[in-house]
């Protein structure tokens, strides 16, 4: 976004090719590189910091690792350190900072960032892993609906409201007929029904997409607590769904660490992997992700060649609300097990900050959910285990973390071009 | 996203637009028709501007947002569900049920913010109106620094940290320091505005200088300042009330509360005057200074903007720190003037988001925010007294709110809906095509 890229002089006989040198990942690096070194000079930890890898219904056990907190995070430190360095060096090269590069640098980050926090303590990596992945389900399938609304070139703020139409309907639906896979139906219907609003005012009425986003949202939230308040408080047994079993894939469920986060998990789970990889395949290697990806583009060129741009972007924004209803019914049938007041409390939001984050891909957008998810797990996890940082400071991270990420790292994506504006056909 | 200027742009149901098109079909006339039939065609004008401009889509809107309301009222009322159970016998029943539970509804939504009769006296009957001046004032001044926002094609989510920014700078200065009483109160709401507009300007100033999206930075700034002032509010020696485990602060010294207008029967504070002052500040700042110009300018299009030698990344900052000043004035105003016996976290009571819906329905424009602000000002009031004495759950109000914004939003169905005539607006709106067409959404 900031950076331009100056076209070479038209006319001159030997073109320069335009170089593009952004500081701000090197920038950033070096900040997080700081804050490690920070933390191991001016607020060092003494003693080991133990992870543990295996929970104790693990077929294979995997032994407790064990760091000594400061000379780890002395090593790490000057590790971070280097490869700030090292992308300075890249930059001044003209070479853009490698994406490997930077997700190394947050692993490493994160390694001495627990090792600190754990000093003298035990953190549960699995317990940390698996709740992670419930915290961070609700965020993937709304990033994914915030992608494929996005991609099509419609600004979708209602992914809060369609998780908790979701959530609502999944446990009414879920609760009368007494299975789940009814109200997970149930709740894509109504994510579906959320978007149909979102695509009818923004596509046929020209109403700006960011007013009815934000209205959509007001809305669902009024009208499940009035629902919530009257209908379901009055006959609790409409707000108790049935909750769906944990499916152990037999086999892959016994890889060490990764077997119980990934393996051992609700239906809701497993479409959810199956809807990021099918999202990302077709987005970018099917025919519905070329005209998808044109009508968010460039939607008068894609008229042209025939796309019906208003009629596909309908369709695609109605798709959206299927896959953030599916987010919604995970609170109600899997993670919290019944509906309350605005339970979603703003995860539409940090969605809508992952698909940004992310940079409108899917795959980007779904790590970046993950990492919100991770985050609030992490504080969770360490509420417990008792940490030397303040709840509200941990709790507070992924949120500088995130401001930190779009100001620095993601400044130079860019969104499809034609994102939140109606097509008018002349 | 934030190239899109949200609410500005809709000018086809307003009057202006109408008048000059209005003038070249009377101007056609009068080339044909003798003279004399000239003033019936221009009240015939006028009356299709009432009945089809941007008032008549107000009016309109409520009203359909308001049966929305009955209908939702009447299906989850109990009478009218055990009335139901033996409609065809008695449908009558059923009927007076309905009739009971949706009038009783707004009979005690309009008790509760306007007038209410059954109280003695005028000074008693008149005290709803009051206090939905007061829920008001908050209100339009949050209303107003995101409207601003939206002017300068800003979107502002950040209502909520910058209120809860204020609230606390305000409240730190109202309760710890002793000052004399007219300085304090100024000196406090000084701080909680800068405080808003510093918090409120760092997204503008990210937005300028690295591109950041303002939209994710207010979010996350929200969450910030929450836990942040969470923190604070725990520990002893920070912003804790001494001597308490609560998480909630000391109450505001006497000299720094807001006085009251019309005595203590009524809640209405001087709350209200400042935010009179801010509207026709904003006003004068949008549509007669020099600033508020170049903020509409790249609100419009800032590329162009650029190229008549307007500095835009200076403008995002300088709009996003006023809309944040005066989201700050609703948040000195949460303790200065509606909770002074001291706040905790949730300070804000949602007002933030609210204030979106506000400057939504306003249109961004001053004195369109100051009407809404008064109207979703007596919801609160009426909801709350609603909920006392008809058992109606309060959240009804934010249905009725958001359908209010969403049909305004669209008058080419509030029109299809009531079979309006079509204003002879040469717009961009597809009027015909929407009438010849099912609206999907209802």
């Amino acid at each position: 976004m900031s950076a331009i890229t100056q076209p070479a002089p038209v006319g001159v006989a030997h073109l320069t090719r335009a170089v593009v040198k952004s500081w701000k990942a090197p920038f950033a690096l070096a900040v997080f590189a700081a804050l490690s070194a920070l933390l191991f000079w001016g607020f060092a930890r003494d003693g080991v910091s133990t992870f543990q890898l295996s929970t104790s219904s693990d077929a294979i056990q995997l032994p407790h690792l064990v760091l000594p907190t400061r000379a780890t995070g002395i090593v790490i430190s000057v590790v971070l350190i280097a490869m700030a360095v090292w992308a300075f060096v890249l930059v001044r090269r003209a070479i853009r900072v490698p994406l490997w590069f930077t997700s190394l640098f947050a692993v490493l980050f994160l390694v001495v960032f627990l090792a600190w926090v754990s000093a003298g303590d035990t953190l549960p990596v699995p317990g940390l892993l698996v709740g992670t992945v419930a915290l961070s389900a609700p965020l993937i399938f709304g990033a994914l609906s915030g992608v494929i609304c996005e991609r099509g070139g419609v600004v979708n703020i209602a992914i809060e409201g369609q998780l908790l139409a979701g959530a609502f309907v999944a446990a009414l639906v879920g609760s009368i007929t007494g299975s789940a896979y009814v109200g997970l139906l149930g709740a894509m219907i109504a994510g579906m029904l959320v978007s149909f609003v979102l695509a009818a005012f923004s596509i046929k009425y020209f109403v700006d997409q960011i007013i009815v986003g934000v209205v959509l949202n007001v809305l669902v939230a009024g009208l499940t607590s009035f629902l919530y308040s009257t209908v379901l408080t009055r006959s609790p047994a409409l707000n108790n769904p049935p909750q769906f079993p944990r499916i152990r894939i037999p086999g892959l469920s016994e890889i060490p660490l990764l077997g119980p986060v990934l393996f051992r998990q609700t239906i809701i789970v497993y479409i959810m992997y199956f809807t990021v990889v099918a999202v990302w395949f077709g987005m970018f290697h099917t025919k519905w992700g070329l005209r998808l990806r044109s009508t968010g583009e460039h939607p008068q060129a894609a008229d042209t060649v025939g796309i019906n741009v208003n009629r596909t972007r309908f369709w695609n924004v109605s798709l959206a609300g299927v896959i953030a209803g599916m987010g919604g019914a995970f609170y109600t049938l899997t993670s919290v097990g019944a509906f309350n007041k605005e339970m979603t409390n703003g995860a539409g939001f940090i969605a809508l900050a992952a698909v940004i984050f992310g940079g409108w891909r899917p795959l980007q957008a779904t790590l970046a959910a993950l990492l919100f998810g991770f985050a609030s797990n992490l504080q969770n996890v360490l509420a417990v285990s008792g940490s030397p940082v303040p709840s509200e400071f941990m709790l507070m991270l992924p949120y500088i973390v995130t401001i930190f990420a779009v100001a620095g790292l993601v400044g130079k994506v860019r969104m499809p071009a034609a994102d939140g504006k109606p097509y008018i056909k002349s | 996203m934030s190239d899109e200027q949200p609410p500005a742009e809709e000018a086809p149901v307003d009057a202006p637009v109408d008048a000059p098109v209005e003038a070249t079909v009377e101007s056609a006339e009068e080339v044909t028709v003798e003279p004399t039939v000239e003033p019936r065609s221009r009240f015939s004008g006028v009356l299709r501007e009432i009945t089809t401009g941007g008032a008549a889509i107000s009016v309109f809107a409520v009203v359909l947002a308001l049966i929305a309301g009955a209908v939702l009222i009447a299906v989850t009322d109990t009478g009218v569900q055990r009335a139901a159970g033996y409609f065809f016998s008695r449908p009558g029943d059923t009927l007076s049920a309905i009739w009971d539970s949706v009038s009783g509804a707004y009979v005690s939504l309009f008790q509760g913010s306007v007038v209410n009769f059954r109280r003695p006296g005028f000074e008693n009957a008149i005290r709803p109106f009051f206090s939905t001046l007061a829920f008001a004032t908050p209100l339009i001044a949050a209303g107003l620094g995101v409207a601003i926002g939206f002017r300068a094609g800003l979107f502002n989510i950040g209502g909520r940290g910058q209120m809860i920014i204020a609230a606390a700078l305000a409240g730190w200065v109202g309760f710890s320091f002793d000052l004399p009483a007219g300085v304090h109160l100024v000196v406090a709401l000084a701080a909680g505005m800068a405080g808003a507009a510093i918090w409120s300007g760092l997204a503008g100033f990210l937005r300028a200088t690295t591109g950041a999206h303002e939209v994710i930075t207010t979010i996350m700034l929200n969450y910030v300042a929450f836990y942040f002032i969470s923190y604070l509010l725990r520990h002893q020696g920070l912003l804790q009330a001494p001597g308490s485990n609560n998480p909630k602060s000391a109450a505001m010294n006497p000299t720094a509360v807001f006085p009251k207008l019309l005595g203590d029967r009524y809640p209405l504070t001087i709350g209200f005057l400042l935010v009179i002052a801010a509207t026709i500040f904003t006003w004068w700042l949008l549509n007669r200074s020099n600033l508020g110009f170049q903020f509409r300018a790249i609100g419009e299009n800032p590329r162009a903007a650029r190229v008549a030698g307007i500095n835009v990344k200076r403008m995002y900052v300088y709009s996003m720190l006023i809309g944040g000043a005066l989201i700050g004035l609703a948040g000195a105003n949460q303790v200065q003037g509606v909770i002074t016996t001291g706040f905790t976290s949730g300070i804000d009571a949602g007002i933030g988001f609210d204030a979106i819906t506000v400057a939504l329905l306003g249109r961004s424009r001053p004195w369109g925010v100051f009407a809404a602000g008064i109207l979703f000002g007596a919801f609160k009031a009426g909801g709350f007294s609603m909920q006392a004495a008809q058992g109606i759950p309060v959240d009804i109000v934010l249905v009725v709110q958001s359908l209010i914004v969403l049909f305004i939003a669209a008058p080419p169905l509030v029109r299809a809906v009531f079979r309006l005539p079509d204003p002879l607006t040469v717009s961009r709106v597809k009027a015909p095509r929407s009438r010849s067409k099912k609206v999907v959404t209802r």
